[in-house]
């Protein structure tokens, strides 16, 4: 949901109540929370609930949210409807000989409203708890000596996953240029070239941090460049990309010594 | 031995984790269990008494000591990492994980009215929740429950520490559903603790 203060001016409705309505969408956690923040506002008893009156509420703001063209999750439509099939249920005469004893059709949905709403209030009660590492803290266990010596360790290489190469490309991304970012380059790139450059300057050096690989020429089709013949050369095995701790500097090295 | 409280105590203090009765026993052999329990609870109230920084907490099955809630705005400004921030999704789903474990996906979104795949990720990442198996129905769901790590940062002993829990079963057996879903949860295929 957005972030939007939504505010009706009462045009779609002359209806007293349904006139000032001041609203943040994102307080609502999907459509039994809706509904809850209705009971509430109407001061309705949970168990006896005017359904004609709370789809009507229900279904008007819907259409708030449509107005405001904000995405309407496909949950909010399935409990309209389920509102409208209780209400007609209940505008049906009771049948004259009940075979069995008929449920009240809005049942199903208070219990639902009732342990949704129980939901709400032990969440409220877990956060005020004192968190760790927000309201108590425990003696840390590593110093930061240690975590600093470590990183400076080169024995320990860990095999990275693509996503931490993916993390590598927009990290260097966002801090490139802005400016950089504007200019057009009119020179002609080609996967296989980059994958060339790359296999090249790898048997010259034994392994290259992808910042290396760019060799300083940082605009943007390079760097994309770069990183797609990363992620082929990857997938063809021809190298592969260690780092020496989590979050480090992640190097590439030929798969085969030659 | 006069000298059990100061180990003990060193013991707690130089643990990474909260340390475990259990732990304590093996290293302290020729003391009782109870005796153990007797001087640990004789350290909390020291500690409890003499309303310093720090104090003793029974947490996650073990013990370890924490600084008091209150000075947290101090210690805030010596550690430079962000705080758990859980968002009230997450933290709804949490709950209902936590209350109602071992829990599939589908029964979490029937209690909220909405898909909760985006919390349930985030509290994976977390590490409060884990994956505890799957449920032998068609599609397999997973089953979800929560980790030692949510009792830690929730400061609970155990789950049956949690705020309300015996309440909230009763009125569960009222409404008549907790049985049913006891019933459908007997099928379940366990996958160890990663």
């Amino acid at each position: 949901m957005d972030n939007e203060q939504i505010t009706d001016t009462g045009q779609t409705t002359g209806n007293e109540q349904t006139a000032n309505y001041a609203i943040k969408l994102d307080i609502f956690e999907g459509p039994l929370d809706l509904l809850l923040y209705l009971i509430k506002k109407n001061e309705i008893d949970i168990y006896n609930i005017p359904i004609a009156l709370v789809t009507e509420q229900y279904l008007h703001y819907l259409k708030m949210i449509k107005a405001l063209n904000l995405d309407l999750a496909g949950e909010y439509l399935v409990m309209a409807s389920t509102l409208i099939h209780i209400k007609s249920r209940m505008l049906l005469p009771p049948p004259e000989e009940p075979e069995e004893e008929e449920e009240d059709p809005r049942a199903e949905l208070v219990r639902q409203l009732l342990e949704h709403k129980t939901f709400k209030e032990i969440a409220q009660s877990l956060g005020s708890r004192p968190l760790l590492e927000r309201d108590v803290f425990t003696r840390a266990a590593v110093l930061p000596e240690e975590v600093a010596a470590s990183t400076e360790d080169e024995e320990a290489l860990l095999e990275v996953s693509v996503f931490e190469l993916i993390e590598a490309f927009n990290r260097i991304i966002s801090q490139m240029d802005k400016k950089e970012l504007m200019e057009i380059d009119l020179e002609k790139l080609s996967l296989t070239d980059i994958i060339n450059e790359i296999m090249e300057k790898l048997t010259v050096t034994k392994n290259l941090n992808f910042e290396e690989l760019l060799g300083g020429r940082k605009d943007r089709r390079r760097i994309i460049y770069t990183f797609l013949a990363l992620l082929e050369l990857i997938k063809l095995r021809m190298v592969k990309a260690y780092q020496t701790s989590n979050f480090g500097v992640i190097r590439i090295f030929p798969a085969v010594e030659s | 031995m006069e000298n059990v409280k100061a180990v003990i105590e060193a013991l707690i203090f130089a643990s990474d984790t909260p340390l475990m009765l259990e732990k304590i026993s093996v290293i302290l052999p020729e003391i009782e269990k109870t005796g153990i329990k007797e001087v640990l609870d004789n350290l909390a109230e020291e500690y409890n008494l003499r309303q310093g920084g720090i104090y003793l907490q029974e947490v996650a099955g073990g013990y370890q000591f924490r600084t008091r809630p209150d000075l947290s705005q101090w210690i805030k400004k010596l550690k430079s990492t962000k705080p758990h921030s859980i968002s009230p999704a997450a933290m709804e789903t949490l709950a209902i994980v936590a209350y109602k474990q071992p829990i599939v996906k589908s029964e979490i979104e029937s209690i909220r009215g909405v898909d909760v795949g985006a919390p349930l990720k985030g509290l994976l990442e977390k590490k409060l929740i884990r994956i505890v198996g799957r449920k032998d129905v068609p599609g397999k769901p997973i089953i979800y429950g929560t980790t030692k790590k949510f009792l830690e940062v929730f400061n609970l002993k155990d789950l049956l520490d949690l705020p309300n829990l015996r309440e909230l079963k009763e009125l569960n057996q009222q409404q008549d559903f907790l049985e049913q879903e006891f019933e459908e949860k007997e099928n379940i295929e366990e996958v160890p603790d990663l």
